[in-house]
Order: structure tokens, then C-alpha cells, then sequence
């Protein structure tokens, strides 16, 4: 058998795709929190929630309705979505003018809101989520076997970071948003929504959540505590990569993820804390993040 | 330390209000074994502590650090391994896991105050949950199980802890020094510096402070006090668990002190009473008292964000 380094290419191959699927979520997060943050200039603190909600909902449908992956995909993070144009609506709005502290401080208590309801409905154990079935099976590329909805997972997330990344960089809409980050006043005098604005961006952030909720279903176990387990991670990458570029956001996400899959090939023991260690020392050296800007 | 003695001259004498909440406070925690649960009343003394040790940080600095639980927790975990596997006797148990606190809030301080705002209630957030998987998997914190049966010992080889009474008026001492300490430091110099970089970073900056070092300062005390109030816990409860370093414990300090009132001076004290009864009489409800604790938090925020105590200096107009 091939080996690289002393480890057999197999297993390093495997470690290499789950990375890059953990990176495909840390960049799916990371993104919505950007997107967010840029808007709103709250972090997001029920992002993980948000995510399980999206993983549950699909679990949902399947079961009580017999409603599958494919529409899932589509119907989930409209709903979770409307679920945050509601929260914008009725509490971030209130806030605006206060101490981003006290964003971070109700958006942590919806958190625990939606983790308590779901833990009271479902127990704290993993509900299984099947793979759709035309996704089923895989692929023997001769240096390792390639799961169907693996690639598939990080194939559309690629898609979904890069198409969100030129719809606010590259289109008009886009452009107001960015105006509006700048500064809302005066893109408000131009005759332009800013607060819908506001509102439909955090629904759009937490949409992305949603979506990455069903993507990961087949993939981990949908449990309530899924959320909370992967978004201090994704707060780590999203100090990492500063959250003042989009795209900043999906490369340090991927990145981290493989970095994280190479990890636990070399030295497994550190695995689920190297993302921290990185952490800590690009914070001693490069303080603003990588792609950030300094304040 | 040159521009201690540069800051603006400070009212030393201490306010009636305070002096007067002070003074019902001892009285309170005299009375308070005869009539409540002595246990109750030293966890939710050990709580008030940690809380107040957290509140220097937030109310006093304007520092929102979501990793509290690591110095607690660890603290808590050290003070029961050294109690326990060295044989120290408590007070040099409860001093090894105070300096535990000290050591972790210096290296994460160093860390942290790297950046502001949001990023850093992210970044202690990301090192708290490190070390919670640190503790999940090393050895000397037993895993899920912790450290059990901790030894309570003599203090100073003369006060048998084993004694509920004696080890109430051991834990309700300590603690009443550690709340006069955090008052001298909030009123000293120091104290009012601390106030100023909260009030407007930028500004006491350009009048010559080195905000950085003062942070530094403010955030070792505060870790070294919650690592304390962690100590005090183990030897409690006789068991330092991995509940102490999950990230959930972090979020308990934020709601105990939000609902007191933030950056009061008695209002971490009365938040932590009330969230440690709330607690006790909601435990058989299960997880309800995780959507009841985050319904809690909202309703703070949108409409209660002065807390307890706030709401009544302000309504008193008096400091308290």
C-alpha cells in the first residue's frame, strides 16, 4: 500500500475528507456569522442553534411528513430563515442602539431557549438521518474511496460560499448592502429599506445556518447539543480569519478543517484542540485575524 | 505602575447605602445557617463570589468574557486533586486552586485582551471550551466521573471542616473578605482607571494609561477571585466536576450577574442567591430550566437591563 510520511495514503486521504466536510461547515457558519456581523455588528450567538434547528427540521419532515432530502434542502432554511426574520424583528431591533454586548447576551439566551426545547422533546441522544438514496454508495478513485454524499456536501457548500460571496460583492444588491454597512443613514436617504435590510440579512445568515443543518444531518448524528458543540469552533475559526471579509470567512473555514484532518492523523490527541491552539497563536502574532482589518 | 500615582483624587469614605447593605449582608449570612440549608447558602455564597469576581470584569471594565467556567472549573479541579491525592490540608488546598485561577487568567488575559468587543467574549469563549476538552480527556480530572470524595480536612490543623457549622463560617468568612477586597479594589485608584477605560478606551489612552496592562490586571484579579470561589466549591461539595468547566457554567456567571445587576456592587450577590433557588426548586423540571434560564436572559435584555439591585439604586438614588 502507498504511503506518505509513514501513513498509509488510505487513512490519510480519509482524514483529508473528513477536513474538508468539517470545513465545509465551519465555512458555511463562519460565513453566516460574516454576513451577519457585517449588517447587524452583533455576533450571532444562536448560530449553532440555529444549525440544529436545521438538522432537526429536516429529521422532522422525513418522519412526520415523509418529506425528503431534496425538497428539505429547499423548504429548511426558508423556515429557519422566517424564524430569524421573526427574532430580528421582535428583539435584535430593540437593541440597535445599545452596547453589542447585549446582543451577544440575548442571542446566547435564545440559544439556550431553542436547545432547552428541543432537548425536552427529543433527550439529549442522536436521532439518525439517512443518506437520500440517489446520493447513496461511492466511489473507489484507486488512492481512496470517495462516500457519494461526501463530495456532494462539499461540492454544494463550495457553491453556496462562493455564490453568497458574488451576491455581496459582485451584484447591485449586494452593493447596497455594503453601502449600508458603510453607512446607513445615508443609504436610507437614497429611498432604500436600510431596517428590512437589516431584518432579511439576518434572516439570509441564519438561513445559511439552517442549510448547513441539513447537509450535516446525514452526516453527524441530529442531536440538540450539535449546535452548541460546533460554534465555539467556528467562533475560534471566525477570530482566526477576522470577520471583516466574506471571503476571508470561507478560506480559513476550509482551511481549518483540513488542518484540523491532518491533525488527527499525525498527532489524533490534539485533534479537536489544534483549531484552538491556531487560535491563540495568530491572535499573538497577527492580533486583527488574518484577513482582518485592524480596528 | 508610575501612573497609579497620576490618577485623579478618589472619594475615600464610604457611602451610607453600601455601608448599610454591607452591615444586612453579614447580618443575613449570621442568621442564614439557622434557618436555610447551611449547603444551600455556601453554594450560592461560592456562586455570589464567582460572580462578583466576573462582574469586576464586566461591570467595572467593560469586558464580557464567556470563558469564566475555566478558572472556576479548574480552579475547583486543582483544589480537589491537591486536597486530595497530595494530602494538602484546605486552606493550602483552596490556596493551590486560587493560584491555578491566577496562572490561567494570566495566560488567557494575554491572549485575550488582543482584541475587544464581541472578539473577546469569542476568544475566551474558544479557550474555555480547550480547556473543557483538556479536562474531558486528562487524566487527573477523572473524565466524567471528576474527582470524587474530596477530603475537607482540618483547617490550620484546629477547625474540623467536617462540622457543617464550621465549614459555613469557614467558606462565609473568606468569602466576605474576597467581596470587601473586590469593593477596596473598585474604589481604589486602580479602580477608578478601570472606569474610565470602560467609560471611553481611546480617551484614557491619549491621558497617558496603559489600558492594556490595566486589563491585564483587572482580568488576573478576576480569574484568580473566580478561581477562589471555585476552590471554596470543591471542598463544598467534596467533588470538582466537568460541569464546573462546560461552557453552560460561563453563561450562568453572564445570567446571575445580569439579573443582580451589572456593575453594582451587591447586585452579582443577590443575582446568584436567586438563580441558585430558582435552580434548586426548578431541578425537577429537568430541561425546562435551560429554556426558563435563556427566557430569563431575553427578558433581561429587552426590559430589565439594570437588574435587581440597579433598579433599586436607581430607584433609591443611592449606590449599592
Amino acid at each position: 500500500m502507498l504511503e506518505i510520511f509513514g501513513v498509509p495514503s488510505q487513512a490519510l486521504f480519509g482524514q483529508l475528507l473528513l477536513g474538508l466536510i468539517n470545513g465545509s461547515f465551519y465555512a458555511l457558519l463562519s460565513l453566516g456569522l460574516a454576513v451577519i456581523f457585517g449588517m447587524l455588528n452583533i455576533i450571532n450567538f444562536s448560530h449553532g442553534a440555529q444549525y440544529m434547528m436545521g438538522a432537526f427540521a429536516a429529521f422532522i419532515l422525513l418522519r412526520y411528513t415523509g418529506i425528503g432530502y431534496w425538497p428539505a434542502l429547499i423548504i429548511v432554511p426558508i423556515v429557519v430563515g422566517a424564524t430569524g426574520v421573526v427574532i430580528e424583528w421582535l428583539f435584535l431591533k430593540r437593541l440597535q442602539k445599545l452596547d453589542h454586548l447585549y446582543g451577544l447576551i440575548l442571542t446566547f439566551g435564545l440559544a439556550l431557549i431553542i436547545e432547552g426545547l428541543f432537548r425536552n422533546y427529543y433527550g439529549s441522544s442522536g436521532q439518525p438521518y439517512g443518506v437520500p438514496e440517489s446520493l447513496q454508495g461511492g466511489r473507489n478513485l484507486g488512492f481512496m474511496f470517495l462516500p457519494n454524499y461526501r463530495a456532494w456536501v462539499i461540492a454544494f457548500s463550495l457553491f453556496v460560499c462562493i455564490g453568497t460571496w458574488y451576491g455581496i460583492e459582485r451584484t447591485r444588491l449586494g452593493s447596497y448592502l455594503r453601502a449600508a454597512t458603510e453607512n446607513p443613514a445615508l443609504v436610507r436617504a437614497f429611498g432604500i429599506n436600510v431596517p428590512r435590510m437589516v431584518t432579511l440579512t439576518y434572516g439570509f445568515g441564519v438561513g445559511l445556518a439552517g442549510l448547513a443543518g441539513v447537509m450535516a444531518a446525514p452526516i453527524y448524528n441530529v442531536s440538540p447539543q450539535m449546535g452548541s458543540d460546533i460554534i465555539i469552533v467556528v467562533f475560534a475559526v471566525v477570530v482566526i480569519g477576522g470577520m471583516g471579509s466574506i471571503m476571508g470567512a470561507i478560506v480559513t473555514g476550509f482551511a481549518l478543517g483540513i488542518v484540523e484532518g491532518l491533525t488527527k492523523v499525525f498527532f489524533p490527541e490534539a485533534s479537536n484542540t489544534v483549531i484552538f491552539v491556531i487560535m491563540i497563536i495568530v491572535l499573538l502574532i497577527r492580533p486583527a485575524g488574518l484577513f482582518g482589518r485592524s480596528a | 505602575m508610575a501612573t497609579l500615582a497620576a490618577a485623579a483624587p478618589v472619594r475615600r469614605e464610604t457611602e451610607w447605602s453600601v455601608a448599610v447593605a454591607g452591615a444586612a449582608l453579614v447580618v443575613f449570612l449570621t442568621a442564614a445557617p439557622f434557618v436555610l440549608y447551611p449547603v444551600f447558602v455556601m453554594k450560592a455564597l461560592c456562586f455570589a463570589l464567582f460572580a462578583c469576581a466576573f462582574n469586576l470584569l464586566i461591570g467595572y471594565v467593560g469586558l464580557v468574557s464567556f470563558g469564566h467556567a475555566l478558572y472556576f472549573g479548574w480552579a475547583s479541579y486543582l483544589a480537589a486533586y491537591s486536597a486530595k491525592v497530595w494530602g494538602l490540608p484546605p486552606e493550602l488546598a483552596v490556596l493551590c486552586g486560587t493560584a491555578t485561577g491566577l496562572v490561567l487568567g494570566l495566560i488567557a488575559g494575554v491572549v485575550a485582551i488582543r482584541r475587544q468587543g464581541i472578539y473577546f467574549a469569542m476568544i475566551t469563549l474558544a479557550l474555555a471550551q480547550m480547556m473543557y476538552l483538556v479536562a474531558l480527556r486528562a487524566p487527573m480530572t477523572g473524565g466524567e466521573d471528576g474527582i470524587q470524595g474530596v477530603p475537607r480536612g482540618w483547617l490550620f490543623g484546629a477547625f474540623d471542616l467536617n462540622n457543617e457549622t464550621t465549614m459555613y463560617a469557614f467558606v462565609a468568612v473568606v468569602v466576605l473578605a474576597a467581596f470587601f477586597l473586590i469593593y477596596r479594589i473598585i474604589n481604589s485608584p486602580f479602580g477608578e482607571v478601570l472606569k474610565a477605560i470602560r467609560e471611553n478606551e481611546q480617551r484614557a489612552i491619549s491621558l497617558g494609561y496603559k489600558t492594556d496592562d490595566y486589563k491585564l490586571v483587572a482580568f488576573v484579579l478576576s480569574a484568580t477571585l473566580a478561581g477562589l470561589a471555585g476552590s471554596l466549591k470543591a471542598l463544598v461539595f467534596q467533588l470538582a466536576s466537568l460541569t464546573d468547566v462546560h461552557w453552560t457554567m460561563s453563561g450562568e456567571v453572564v445570567l446571575m450577574t445580569l439579573v443582580g445587576g451589572l456593575g453594582t456592587i451587591f447586585g452579582p450577590i443577590v443575582g446568584a442567591f436567586l438563580i441558585v433557588a430558582l435552580e434548586n426548586y426548578l431541578a425537577p423540571f429537568g430541561q425546562w430550566v435551560l429554556v426558563i434560564q435563556g427566557a430569563v436572559f431575553v427578558i433581561c435584555v429587552l426590559s430589565f437591563r439594570r437588574g435587581i439591585v440597579g433598579e433599586l439604586a436607581a430607584r433609591l438614588r443611592v449606590r449599592l
